[in-house]
């Protein structure tokens, strides 16, 4: 297991590094000139080029993504145009909320999702079989933003149950959570029936109901563990579909993620924040496929030979 | 009576019909393709016509989806949003493929370095969000529907990369590829003449299936303004708009939205059918 970890680990950097030098050249291909940006509109031609001197614009593109590169390590992804303030310090205000709607809508995907198709696969062919399937279908094919405002319609604007914007409490996150993890949750549900089906057809489930094992435990034990393999490399993958997805639900919803910062950055066209938010996002999905792999390991020790 | 008593029966109707997620899905996305068609028959008025005397008007007989905030009719911009749709996802795809495939047929084919080389290139860009990627590309060309559909296709090259570079490889180790290498066939030809025809079914089956997240994608950038503008009539913009007007009149939003679910759940189903079709294992059940 300690190679494997290691294994992974030397490749990690390697990504990452790769995904920064995408993210770095793909923002300095964004139209307009950064330094005229930030010196404003009425500024002179020299106070503009003392501007791209002091950005290191006048410098080769390898060198500023040298230079660029130093910075991220040490936590300097530079200041944003529009509010001049630290763009690290801007992200890492708003992460906290991002990463409180994500986990939160991934947690219930994942727990209902997994429960809803355990059911379903127990009761193949029932009622409960029927619904599951026919909600998971339904819930893959709506678009999130348009589930956001439906139920923001019902739910805030006609039963006024539930806040319609904000952040202060948890009421504030009912909706946006409800939005979020509808997709999540319909794939979830459907990989966990069809890998539970095609594990108790598995001699060693025929075995345990020969032994006399009780069915509760032939599932909860002896399939789940090796039904859940697939269903948890899907959670991994869809954290960065959420990170994603959590773009245009903090938009509906004005939650003050970084979904908003990196939508109203591109609005303003403050590239150092789409530079920063873009990477943080990235990186975090790097970081957690990562960590999937490594539980995928502890659970399935045939993965960490491959 | 169980279905083997009653003894060898001749289907009634080809296999592909007597699936029901292929029946379902096949309707929906024929009804797309109808309403495309016949769009300025359909529609009731014109999709842009304003008329700001009747703006804000519930679902009624004279507007049966109702009226947006110039009194525009929604049931026509909802018709003639379906053209855009269409649009969307053929050329999404088609230039998602046009990479994709021949880069996963190179892969598969020649391996070695140039396979390690589109592999790596094919898993940085699957390492995005496709979402985020798609936000990234859309801020350095500009907002309008084809640099969207740019966006999407790029992120969507890995999918039919990585798809065409497993089944090339598997269709490699066929005896009648064998064949054609013995008989001294060129590369090209075994590539275009055995190996693409054979993967073509499997490639269409993940067309129909991203064809789905085509529209979720371009409806989730039109409706950020990255997409799509107003006034043209596509969905996501259709329910950007409404979002404004959400506390007073959600039909604005509703209507785009129902459209969007029943075009994405017919091509959803279309997929799964297909592709349960061309699995063996499944076709019994």
């Amino acid at each position: 297991m300690g190679r494997y970890i290691a294994r992974k680990l030397v490749v990690l950097p390697i990504v990452m590094i790769g995904v920064s030098f995408i993210i770095f050249f793909v923002v300095r291909a964004i139209p307009g000139d950064p330094a005229r940006l930030m010196a404003g509109t009425e500024a002179t031609q020299e106070q503009v080029m003392a501007m791209r001197r002091q950005l290191g614009l006048d410098r080769s593109i390898l060198f500023q993504y040298g230079v660029f590169l130093q910075g991220a390590v040490r936590g300097d992804l530079g200041n944003s145009i529009n509010s001049g303030m630290p763009v690290v310090g801007e992200i890492s205000r708003r992460i906290p909320y991002t990463l409180q709607l994500t986990f939160a809508a991934l947690l219930v995907a994942s727990v209902l999702g997994i429960s809803a198709g355990v059911l379903a696969a127990v009761y193949k062919h029932s009622w409960v079989d029927q619904g599951v399937m026919l909600f998971a279908i339904i819930g893959a094919s709506a678009a999130n933003f348009w589930v956001a405002l439906m139920a923001m319609s019902v739910f805030s604007v006609q039963l006024g149950w539930l806040p319609l914007f904000g952040a202060d409490t948890w009421r504030h996150m009912v909706l946006p959570t409800f939005s979020l993890c509808v997709y999540p949750l319909a794939l979830i549900a459907r990989m966990s029936r069809s890998s539970m089906l095609e594990v108790v057809k598995q001699d060693y489930v025929r075995t345990a109901q020969a032994k006399g094992v009780s069915k509760f435990v032939v599932y909860t034990k002896h399939a789940l563990r090796n039904a859940l393999i697939p269903v948890i490399t899907l959670v991994g993958l869809h954290f960065g579909v959420l990170l994603g997805g959590a773009v245009v639900t903090e938009t509906v919803f004005s939650w003050p993620g970084v979904g908003r910062l990196l939508v109203d950055a591109v609005r303003y066209r403050d590239y150092p924040i789409i530079q920063g938010t873009v990477l943080f996002t990235v990186l975090s999905v790097v970081l957690v496929n990562f960590l999937v792999d490594i539980v995928l390991a502890a659970m399935n020790p045939r993965m960490r030979f491959d | 009576m169980k279905r083997a008593d009653r003894g060898f029966r001749k289907p009634t109707m080809p296999l592909a019909l007597r699936r029901r997620n292929v029946l379902i899905g096949g309707a929906l996305i024929s009804a797309l393709l109808l309403i495309s068609a016949l769009a300025p028959l359909l529609a009731p008025v014109d999709p842009l016509e304003q008329n700001l005397r009747h703006a804000f008007q519930s679902p009624s007989r004279d507007y049966p989806f109702g009226t947006d905030q110039y009194g525009r009719c929604i049931l026509s911009r909802v018709i003639h949003g379906a053209r855009i749709s269409l649009v969307e996802v053929s050329v999404a795809v088609g230039m998602a493929m046009g990479i994709g495939v021949p880069l996963g047929l190179t892969a598969g084919y020649f391996g070695g370095r140039i396979d390690q080389l589109i592999m790596w290139t094919l898993d940085i860009i699957f390492a995005f969000p496709g979402m985020l990627l798609a936000i990234l590309i859309v801020s350095v060309l500009g907002p309008s529907l084809f640099n969207m559909l740019i966006a999407i296709a790029i992120f969507s090259i890995p999918v039919y990369g990585r798809l065409c570079r497993n089944l090339t490889l598997n269709i490699k180790q066929m005896e009648y590829v064998e064949a054609a290498l013995a008989i001294g066939a060129k590369s090209y030809y075994i590539i275009f003449r055995h190996i693409l025809r054979n993967a073509v079914a499997p490639l269409l089956v993940q067309a129909t299936l991203t064809a789905g997240g085509v529209i979720l994608t371009a409806a989730s950038l039109s409706f950020l303004g990255l997409g799509v503008r107003p006034p043209t009539p596509e969905w996501g913009a259709m329910i950007s708009t409404g979002r404004s007007y959400i506390t007073i009149a959600p039909h604005l939003s509703l209507f785009p939205g129902l459209a969007i679910l029943f075009t994405v759940l017919g091509f959803n189903l279309l997929g799964d059918g297909l592709r349960d079709l061309l699995d063996p294992r499944l076709r019994g059940s």
